[in-house]
């Protein structure tokens, strides 16, 4: 159980949501939005979260999109992991969901949640970077519209109170030809040592991480080193590899050598079947 | 719908056909208050952490990990507990495949297995692996239960 009280919110407008984050916040009440709360959940019941209210987001209707408009796919921070999947809309970011936590928690895990949650994983963030997505942010000052790469490429910046409404993502990168990776120790529903997603353009082969460091993320430096046709593909990975831009990670799951081993095979696997397709 | 944060407020919640009324903490569990206001034991306590399944429950038709949901979050919807299930397709196949041992975690499993039979009755081979994952069982009845599911889908 949850040893701490606190109080729930279910707004219905965004206006709302932010006037009792911030009404919240000034009462000294630190306010978390709440979107599936399967994280929140799961710490507060180990006491390692406190918070003296939440604003569940469900009930906010910009939230609960999931369609195309203006050549843009419109993904609500409120859309469950199952729902993306199932719809098809955006394939990379079904198959990268679909194996993110089981299927009965992803009927309850939110994209927002997700990425704006405190799990250094955020699998489902790796799609939206591939397709320089947008993110549509609310607070007291405004709605505002700005790249993803601003605030949820790498460590999360989201200003104090910034509540996550959507996210959009050009057409046109929808259906290029991706893959998605994901190893784990040992079971299928694990946190992953490595996730790599791949997205292939006219420019050249995407990817994004996580798993590997304690940030996902995509770089542009590792996407000129792969993309260095001038280079082996075997020489290329281990450049990007030794030029490895954030700490590898060495925990219980898997060591840095070990991660840096599987990286090594799945950046081979991806890029191997990419040079195979064309744009 | 606002709670007082330092009391209880009294909700009315659907559940098996029912209108229940429960008296909640907002931060009281689906589970809990299942458990030990409504007397519905059928969901079970194993992890309390979304990891097991064993208080699985379906919520408008799908199966939610009942300790993963603030009971309060069940306003408006649709909820089912084993208790709601008589006599359907996927608990006679239980039997027949002999697809329990202890039994604690029957409750989880068959609740997924109605909704996936349910929802998607033409469902393939990895369709019923990824929703059956969803489930642990410590006394391996595994392949019974994967039987019992087939022969419901087969059945359909």
């Amino acid at each position: 159980m949850i040893a701490f009280d606190f109080e729930y919110y279910k707004p219905a407008t965004i206006a709302e949501a932010v006037r009792l984050f911030s009404q919240a916040d000034a009462d000294g009440k630190e306010p978390l939005y709440y979107g599936g709360g399967t994280e929140i959940i799961s710490i507060a019941r180990l006491d390692q979260l406190h918070t003296g209210a939440v604003i569940d987001i469900k009930g906010i209707p910009e939230c609960n999109r999931l369609e195309f408009q203006n050549n843009q796919l419109v993904v609500g921070a409120a859309i469950t992991l199952t729902h993306l999947e199932t719809s098809g809309l955006f394939p990379l970011l079904g198959e990268t969901v679909r194996d993110t936590a089981d299927h009965t928690n992803r009927n309850k895990i939110t994209v927002g949640g997700n990425l704006c949650g405190k799990f250094i994983y955020r699998e489902a963030l790796l799609p939206f970077l591939l397709a320089d997505s947008q993110v549509v942010l609310a607070n007291e000052k405004g709605i505002r519209r700005i790249s993803i790469h601003q605030v949820f490429n790498g460590e999360p910046r989201l200003e104090k109170g910034d509540l996550l409404l959507q996210i959009l993502t050009d057409s046109r990168y929808i259906q290029l030809p991706f893959a998605t990776i994901k190893k784990t120790k040992l079971e299928k529903i694990d946190y992953p040592i490595v996730r790599v997603a791949g997205l292939k353009t006219n420019e050249g082969v995407r990817t994004a991480f996580s798993g590997v460091s304690v940030i996902p993320f995509r770089s542009l430096q590792i996407e000129d080193l792969l993309n260095n046709s001038s280079v082996s593909l075997e020489q290329r990975i281990e450049n990007v590899i030794s030029s490895w831009p954030v700490p590898i990670l060495s925990d219980i799951f898997a060591s840095e050598q070990y991660r840096k081993f599987v990286l090594h095979n799945t950046l081979s696997d991806i890029m191997t079947a990419f040079e195979r397709v064309s744009v | 719908m606002i709670a007082n944060g330092t009391g209880k407020c009294e909700i009315q919640v659907l559940v098996n056909g029912e209108r229940r009324n429960v008296t909640i903490r907002s931060a009281d569990t689906l589970l809990r208050v299942l458990r030990e206001q409504l007397g519905l034991t059928g969901a079970k306590e194993g992890c309390e952490n979304g990891d097991c399944g064993a208080c699985t429950v379906l919520v408008d038709q799908l199966p939610i990990k009942s300790c993963m949901m603030l009971a309060i979050e069940a306003l408006g919807t649709t909820i089912t507990t084993i208790e709601g299930l008589h006599d359907t397709p996927i608990q006679r196949a239980f039997i027949d495949k002999f697809a329990f041992q202890c039994g604690f975690c029957t409750p989880g499993f068959i609740m997924v297995c109605h909704s996936l039979a349910s929802l998607y009755p033409n469902a393939s081979e990895e369709t019923i692996t990824e929703w059956l994952q969803s489930n642990i069982c410590r006394c391996t009845s595994y392949q019974e239960i994967r039987a019992a599911i087939e022969s419901v889908i087969a059945q359909s």
